[in-house]
């Protein structure tokens, strides 16, 4: 199995790290070519305005799509806004680039500035038999889901309701960083996915 | 230093986990100075991961002279309504209530810097009762670990701000990152005099053994001012760079942005470092730092 984590800014060695410490071969992509051969995509935390930018600047946005059409993709954090359909209000009305591949509504910086950015424990409706820990949920000026619609469905909530993780079929997307914490079961997840794609 | 402010049951805020974890976003990135909400606006278009809002960039604090403060904070909001990446501001060397403003208004990280005049000859801000992330800067390991130790969670090398020379970015940045590869090859029972000797915290010392780098995200600064430096500065293997007065004081600050950025994610790609460093008009006028008598020095500062 070979995974490739978006590498064009942000948090992708650490979801490097982690699929190696699953066995997996993983790759940094920057440039289309990168995509070859690739059975899913990660797309990591980083700020999703020059993400965004510089997808467009490479001319990655429509070989990303063509990609995500094929094969799985997750994108955590700034991941889960460049993967979205549309992004609500709170938003700074500029350009931001999306793949909107997603039928999720998402609100950046949903729970407010740095000073706000917080962890807690949560119950994640798709990990098998709801054993064990809630998972250590990381959450860095963090997005919200406003809504999942047509195919998609909320997998995981805050305490108060807020939904905070999706999936569409092969896609997946979180508002926080598993790839902050040393728990493996979002990354396994994926992979899980990625499995019954191929 | 935790508490819950958060309306979502158990959870946490102001954790070393969240202040550090934001600093991992940025990597990869280019966080630039600006002066103006039109400023911080071209650096977010240009693909700039966050911006530092201040009043005048460090080419025009050395150039004026006098006292450097904390900037107004009225400026700084009128930054951070501008935009939607992370805004970061100055404050003095030891001006822990500089820090307490800024994190009243709601800055996104604070950088406690050698750029502004130091408020404190023998200390620095304990940073840990903050709920907002510290980045601060360093010229070896030891002045790093210092930092972290006072709560730092970002590191950046300290360069010479406000020359357009990297020379000090590169020689700071080697330094740290020789100390850490020096470090891996010592063996544990040397650790502790190592520690004393280069005066860090003995913990921290044999945590960046076992990691073998820095426990948090260290980014270079001062004296970046083309494509080409940020590619150096990534190669020789910091996280990320700090571009303080090589943008907005350059011919085309718009390119040269945006240049800067591409060159800060393709930094080992030198056919799109070629193709981005063309036309780029003039950069800034640079000053040479073995020119710079001590006095004019600013990485000097810091204990």
């Amino acid at each position: 199995m070979r995974i490739g984590v978006l590498a064009l800014q942000g948090a992708f060695i650490e979801h490097i790290k982690m699929l190696r410490a699953l066995g997996v071969e993983a790759v940094e992509v920057r440039l289309p070519a990168d995509l070859e051969g690739l059975d899913g995509l990660i797309i990591p935390g980083g700020e999703s305005t020059t993400i965004g930018k510089l997808a467009v600047m490479y001319g990655l946005m429509e070989p990303l799509r063509q990609f995500a059409a094929q094969k799985p993709l997750w994108g955590t954090c700034a991941g889960m806004i460049f993967m979205a359909k549309e992004i609500g209000n709170g938003s700074a009305g500029r350009d931001q680039p999306l793949l909107g591949i997603m039928d999720v509504e998402v609100e950046r910086n949903a729970f407010g500035r740095q000073v706000d950015s917080f962890e807690a424990g949560l119950d994640v409706s798709v990990f098998a038999n709801g054993d064990g820990e809630p998972f250590p949920a990381v959450f860095i000026r963090a997005p919200r889901l406003v809504a999942a619609k047509g195919e998609a469905w909320v997998i995981a909530k805050l305490a108060d309701g807020t939904a905070v993780a999706a999936q569409q079929g092969k896609w997946l997307v979180t508002s926080f960083h598993p790839e902050l914490t040393d728990d493996l079961r979002f990354h396994k997840y994926f992979l899980s996915l990625v499995a019954e794609e191929k | 230093m935790s508490n819950n402010g958060n309306s979502n049951g158990q959870s946490e805020v102001g954790s070393i986990k969240v202040k550090r974890g934001l600093a991992q976003m940025l990597k990869g990135g280019v966080i630039m100075d600006v002066v103006t909400p039109e400023q911080a606006i071209i650096a977010e278009e240009a693909g700039a991961v966050a911006v530092m809002a201040l009043e005048r960039v460090p080419a025009d604090i050395r150039q004026d002279g006098g006292v450097a403060r904390m900037s107004d904070p009225g400026m700084i909001k009128e930054i951070i309504q501008s935009v939607s990446i992370p805004v970061m501001a100055k404050a003095r060397i030891g001006h822990f209530v500089e820090a307490q403003i800024l994190e009243a208004i709601g800055v996104d990280y604070v950088d406690e810097s050698e750029v502004l005049t130091p408020a404190d000859e023998a200390y620095h801000i304990n940073k840990h009762p903050f709920k907002i992330p510290f980045v601060c800067g360093c010229r070896n390991l030891g002045e790093a670990l210092r930092r972290i130790g006072e709560g730092a969670a970002m590191i950046r090398t300290k360069g010479e701000a406000g020359t357009g020379d990297v020379v000090e970015a590169v020689r700071h940045a080697r330094t740290v990152l020789g100390d850490i590869r020096r470090l891996q090859a010592m063996p544990d029972e040397e650790l502790m005099t190592y520690a004393k000797e280069i005066g860090a915290p003995y913990a921290l010392v044999a945590e960046t053994k076992a990691l073998g780098r820095l426990p948090v995200v260290n980014f270079a600064a001062g004296g970046i001012a083309t494509p080409a430096d940020a590619a150096l500065m990534m190669q020789i293997g910091v996280d990320g760079v700090f571009v303080g007065s090589g943008i907005f004081k350059s011919g085309d600050p718009v390119k040269r942005a945006k240049a800067i950025v591409m060159a800060t994610t393709h930094f080992n790609n030198p056919q799109i470092l070629a193709e981005v460093s063309e036309n780029l008009g003039e950069p800034m006028v640079g000053i040479n730092v073995s020119s710079l008598p001590e006095s004019e020095q600013l990485a000097v500062r810091g204990w």
